[in-house]
């Protein structure tokens, strides 16, 4: 790792003032991207500005079928909350199955959005539960958030504070792991509201995270594992790698999206 | 260059290191704790696990200026004095290790894993629970074993004191 310059904010204007005086600085959260990433020498900031002590970006709290959850929230928090599962079990389900225990007790859900790896699990989530992302500057509507892999509506000083939302009737979150990574190689977040169903896909698409609007047309219509079986999914939008081909994704995600709409019931 | 203080294993302990110092590398070297082992550069191996403030980490992927003023736990402060820590004493019954590298790591992994579970543990959750603990050596099986067997014994043990 290159030389580095650690800083604690214990407030967001704290923690905005001090990057503002680095001259390329990086907000630190779990770390469970950011130093691995150092670590490989494949970022290099100057500062880094812990985010991690800062007590009003921490916790979830749930009034009716409103959520919020802090963007400090780290993903075992996230999974073992109680009144989240009661209202959205989908969410806690998805967070139990980021990488390992120990990440998960570092590893924050704004963390995860800021950096909106292509085969993360939570973008998925923040777009089919159609999140408000909360900033220290605005509110940004889901749609409007994700710009393409690793990239964000976010400006350079600006901190994910929190997200909100309403709790869907239904909602479910089905991944084909990586497994040597427990990445997503394919992670599709279904959730339906009365007419209204969105469709996220994660871990597939070769720009990053996106809705699939045949499939949530499908299910609009018909709410059932066999609606999405006739969708197609084009393979020209997905990644290939080494782990798998674009064909190969293309029918992953359709088939997890059986299994998600399954799991909702 | 950042002062750290950590209290390590119930004992206050300070060194001075450069910001970039990870906290395995300071348990390591600063503190000549060298149970806390580094296996991987990826996060992935899962031998440098530690507890900071009663819960299981990676410490090769944390700064020390991260864990500046937390509670440390390593593998050297569960025991108590010559008597081993049920889980350490599980590992030996049950053969939960061969060349013991990946150990330090997995008995830091399987207390928290109990704990966490609170006696309620099967072979299926012990399985997915370690999914961030590599070994070369045992196949596993007698690692689940272990902890299974060190779950029923603390688990057990805390209703016999009830
Ligand atoms: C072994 C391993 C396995 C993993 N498996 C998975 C997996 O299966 N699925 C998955 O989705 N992820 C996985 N991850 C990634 C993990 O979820 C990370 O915790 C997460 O991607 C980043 O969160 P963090 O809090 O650690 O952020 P950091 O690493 O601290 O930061 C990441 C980026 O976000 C920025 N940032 C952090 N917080 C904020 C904020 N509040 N506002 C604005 N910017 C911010 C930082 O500046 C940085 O650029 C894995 C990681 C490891 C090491
Ligand atoms: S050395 Fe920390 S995970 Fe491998
Ligand atoms: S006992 Fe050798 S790596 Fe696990």
């Amino acid at each position: 790792m290159y030389e580095t310059t650690y800083h604690r904010a214990s407030s967001v204007d704290e923690a905005v003032s001090l990057l503002g005086k680095a001259e390329d600085g990086k907000f630190l959260a779990g770390g469970m991207t950011l130093i691995a990433t150092m670590k490989q020498r494949l970022a290099a900031p100057s500062d880094l500005v812990d985010l991690r002590h800062i007590d009003a970006m921490k916790g979830i709290s749930v009034n009716g079928r409103s959520v919020r959850i802090g963007a400090g929230t780290c993903h075992y928090d996230v999974a073992s909350s109680a009144e989240l599962r009661a209202v959205c079990p989908a969410l806690c389900d998805l967070a139990s199955h980021i990488g390992d225990p120990h990440v998960r007790h570092m590893g924050t859900i704004g963390g995860s959005v800021a950096n909106n790896d292509p085969a993360a699990d939570y973008p998925s989530a923040v777009l089919a539960l159609n999140m408000t992302v909360i900033t220290n500057k605005r509110e940004i509507a889901a749609d409007d958030f994700f710009k393409g892999l690793f990239e964000t509506a976010l400006e350079e000083d600006e901190i994910i504070t929190a997200f909100s939302f309403e709790a869907p009737e239904k909602a479910a979150y089905a991944k084909f792991a990586n497994p040597a990574s427990r990445y997503a190689m394919a992670g599709v977040f279904v959730a339906k509201n009365g007419g209204d169903v969105r469709v996220a896909v994660t871990g597939a698409g070769s720009d990053g995270v996106f809705r699939h609007a045949g499939m949530e047309q499908a299910l609009a219509s018909h709410w059932s594992a066999d609606a999405v079986a006739g969708i197609h999914v084009d393979a020209e939008d997905m990644l290939s790698d080494l782990h798998g081909t674009s064909e190969y994704r293309a029918h992953l995600v359709k088939v997890m999206a059986k299994r998600a709409v399954a799991a909702a019931g | 260059m950042t002062k750290v203080t950590l209290t390590v294993n119930g004992r206050k302990m300070s060194g001075e290191c450069a910001d970039r110092t990870l906290l395995s590398t300071f348990i390591r070297e600063n503190l000549g704790l060298t149970g806390t082992h580094v296996g991987c550069d990826t996060t992935q191996c899962g031998v440098c696990v530690v507890h900071m403030d009663g819960k299981s980490v990676k410490s090769c992927t944390i700064l020390a200026a991260q864990a500046n003023g937390s509670e440390i736990t390593t593998i050297e402060g569960l025991s108590k004095g010559d008597e081993l820590h049920p889980v350490q004493a599980a590992f030996k019954e049950h053969h939960g290790l061969q060349c013991g590298f990946c150990t330090p790591g997995m008995v830091m992994a399987a207390t928290d894993i109990i704990r966490r579970h609170g006696g309620n543990l099967d072979e299926k959750t012990v399985r997915a629970e370690l999914e961030g603990n590599l070994c070369r050596c045992t196949g596993y099986h007698n690692i689940v074993k272990a902890v299974l067997a060190a779950n029923a014994e603390m688990y057990g043990a805390k209703q016999a004191a009830e």
